[in-house]
């Protein structure tokens, strides 16, 4: 059943304690797996369900929920042409229909080599730099049919191996917060009041009682 | 083509660059960069903020107005207010899942000036006593994702975050977390929900208030990058220099993402309420004019959820409450320019699809009317309009937010403005926003709709079909041929 290579499991494993509440480690998970094997398997949501304590089918429910958890393997290149508003206003359409062209799918559907997946995505966050595409999340900004093309072409030459990674990698410098580092990640019914907050709290609280007991507040205040 | 295009982000003169300085800078991402580039040196408000007591700093952030740029406006000082006292843990949710369409600035800031929102982040939890910090970054942004991770890394080597930061007893950790794609997560019980490792759906307010009933139930105050990128400014500048700007309202400058057709799209930051939306388009250092050759046609003030705007809105100023009034919001910043060669109808399509996709389905008005919408648009863009549609696609949208629903005064056929927000039958706004496309287009242009509505003959298998027909025939309902 253990799908995560020991090394991913020693990640996850210090993923979780990053979180007062195991469950919360449920996404980013689904992306470690993800990242290992260009999906989200089966046994991966098995796996992680008995990781952060929960059962298959709520990882599954999860996941299946958001749009980047792919549950079967796809084409090495994800190809995302925006077609929003910005996007549309400049042409994202009628690229997306010339990628369908190209490569031969429609959105949706993987080139029978397995090379390209063709996506029609939603706003991608680059609406000033429209039409906008994502090759496995990464950016190619104000692209014309031609560029599309040429593009491609270098996709599958692997000329554009450096710049963009295996479908699944997303960020690829991880945060360090290994043991040593976290401060105060604790359960929440285990937490109190934080101490500066307290100390300050105190320091109030004593300033006011001695307002309080000198002589020349005391009969405005107490 | 590669996705390296450093977006504009020029000054209006004496405008500040409040956190947009470091955008240029090729290494202001790094700490080296923070702590000697751009309009200020970083880390030093955090160092003043730890002198302060964390009631002083709300209260700076609280005179100061900084309002919420996620789309609500909210001021930041009054929502950290409304934490129940005693109640602990608190939490701090940073909402960087941007995803409205036309919007486009929250990336920008967590790429090009980590350390800014880190800082930021930090002021906040200094000030409400955060147990923890959690940074949600949208999942499609790997490059926001990595410098993320690597200025935090970066700030726990130096002490900055984690133990006992910079010696004093403030402790607290930072955590980097990512989506996996769905618009609705941006909702901040949405966005709470998916960090709890559930399906992003929206909850029921009340009584789940974040700052009341949030992260794993405990008191959680949401605030957008934006938001917080606002803080080291204004604590190394102070309140008045911050309110010099803008207005007393609106204080401050605004990150605005402009596209569609003008000349020179771009990321700018300007002054809040005092920058117009001609400015914005026809300014040099701005949107420097609709693209040449053409006209307006119309715009969208604040992303796709917002009513749109027409020509005779250009000379209003981007103030929140006053483009409230006008039937609008300013929302996210996003500023979509459309000019005469656009189709009303198309582009409400695209934008009501995109509602139709990503409606999370707890509700039945958004996720069944959301569906209808898109079905009935598509079918009058394909030439299969019927007569009735229109007023089937209003009578759809009433059902996910009933009574008149906020559109821009229309001068030229005397209609006033509805002001925003709009009423909802729905747990969220999503459903509602669904339909600011559509009133807004058949408002102003129902001609084009009629116009794709084709009059179809009546086709029949005998040329005699019907024997004494009356004159008058009232065939059934949605009859076709009939204008
Ligand atoms: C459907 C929907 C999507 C939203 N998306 C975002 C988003 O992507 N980013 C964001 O900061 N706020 C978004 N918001 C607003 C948040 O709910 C919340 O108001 C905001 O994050 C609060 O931060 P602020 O007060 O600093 O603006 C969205 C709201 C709704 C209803
Ligand atoms: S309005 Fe739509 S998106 Fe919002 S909770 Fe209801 S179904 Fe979900
Ligand atoms: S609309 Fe295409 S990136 Fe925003």
């Amino acid at each position: 059943m253990s799908r995560f290579s020991p090394a991913n499991l020693r990640l996850a494993q210090e993923i979780i304690r990053r979180y007062p509440v195991a469950k919360s480690a449920t996404i980013p998970l689904c992306h470690l797996a993800q990242e290992q094997d260009g999906y989200l398997a089966d046994d991966s949501m098995a796996q992680i369900a008995e990781l952060v304590g929960c059962s298959s089918a709520e990882v599954l429910g999860t996941a299946s929920f958001y749009e980047m958890f792919k549950m079967h393997s796809v084409g090495k290149f994800c190809l995302g042409v925006c077609t929003n508003i910005s996007c549309q206003l400049l042409g994202g359409e009628e690229l997306l229909e010339h990628a369908e062209q190209t490569l031969g799918i429609r959105p949706g559907g993987t080139t029978a080599d397995g090379l390209f997946t063709l996506e029609d995505v939603e706003c991608i966050a680059a609406c000033t730099e429209a039409p906008a595409v994502q090759v496995n999340y990464r950016y190619f900004h104000r692209l014309t049919p031609q560029d599309l093309d040429q593009l491609i072409e270098e996709l599958r030459s692997g000329a554009l191996d450096d710049v963009v990674p295996a479908h699944g990698t997303l960020g690829k410098v991880r945060q360090d917060l290994g043991e040593d580092r976290i401060a105060n990640i604790t359960p929440p019914e285990d937490q109190i009041e934080p101490v500066w907050l307290r100390r300050h709290r105190e320091l109030a609280e004593a300033a006011a009682a001695a307002d309080a007991g000198t002589p020349s507040t005391a009969g405005t205040n107490s | 083509m590669i996705g390296t295009v450093t977006p504009a982000s020029k000054m209006a003169e004496g405008v500040p660059a409040v956190v947009s300085s470091r955008f240029g800078v090729p290494d202001g991402h790094t700490l080296a960069g923070y702590t000697s580039s751009g309009s200020y040196k970083g880390y030093e408000a955090i160092r003043q903020v730890l002198e302060m007591s964390p009631a002083q700093v709300g209260a700076v952030v609280k005179d100061a107005t900084v309002l919420g740029r996620g789309g609500a406006g909210f001021p930041a000082g009054v929502k950290w207010g409304f934490c129940p006292p005693g109640v602990w843990p608190r939490y701090i949710v940073v909402n960087g899942d941007e995803s409205e369409p036309g919007t486009y600035k929250d990336r920008l800031l967590m790429e090009r000036d980590p350390h800014q929102l880190i800082e930021g982040c930090l002021i906040a939890a200094y000030a409400i006593g955060a147990a923890q910090v959690f940074l949600y970054a949208r999942g499609e942004m790997p490059h926001a994702q990595e410098r993320l991770a690597a200025a935090l890394n970066e700030a726990y080597a130096a002490g900055l975050i984690g133990k006992n930061i910079l010696g004093t007893d403030f402790s607290v950790d930072i955590v980097l977390h990512w989506g996996a794609g769905a618009y609705i997560v941006g909702e901040e019980t949405a966005l709470i929900e998916s960090l709890e490792g559930n399906r992003g759906m929206p909850r029921l307010k009340p009584p789940f208030f974040p700052a009341a009933k949030g992260l794993y139930m405990a008191p959680t105050i949401v605030n957008n990058v934006e938001t917080l990128a606002n803080l080291p400014w204004l604590f190394n500048h102070g309140v008045e220099q911050y309110r010099s700007v803008g207005t007393e309202a609106s204080p401050g400058t605004r990150l605005i993402a402009l596209s569609g057709h003008v000349n020179n799209p771009g990321i700018f930051e300007i002054p809040q309420g005092t920058t117009t939306f001609r400015d914005l388009f026809e300014s040099e250092i701005y949107g420097n004019g609709i693209r040449t050759g053409h006209e307006l046609k119309m715009f969208i003030p604040g992303g796709a959820s917002a009513p749109w705007f027409f020509p005779e809105q250009i000379d209003l100023p981007l103030e929140g409450r006053l483009i409230g009034g006008q039937g609008s919001m300013l929302g996210s910043g996003a500023v979509v320019v459309m000019d005469e060669t656009t189709d009303a109808v198309r582009a409400a399509l695209r934008l009501v699809r995109f509602f139709a996709r990503e409606s999370c389905g707890k509700c039945t008005p958004c996720r069944e009317g959301t569906t209808w919408e898109e079905k009935i648009l598509q079918r009058i863009l394909d030439g299969h309009g019927r007569p009735s549609d229109i007023d089937l696609l209003l009578d759809v949208a009433d059902n996910i937010s009933p009574g008149p629903y906020p559109v821009a005064a229309d001068p030229g056929n005397d209609l006033e403005a509805i002001p925003f927000p709009p009423r909802q039958t729905t747990i969220c706004p999503l459903g509602p926003s669904s339909v600011a496309p559509i009133t807004s287009a058949i408002r102003r242009f129902r001609h084009e709709f009629e116009a794709k509505i084709v009059q179809r003959d009546l086709i029949s298998v005998s040329s005699e079909p019907f024997t004494d027909l009356p004159e008058q025939s009232s065939l059934a309902h949605g009859a076709v041929g009939h204008v």
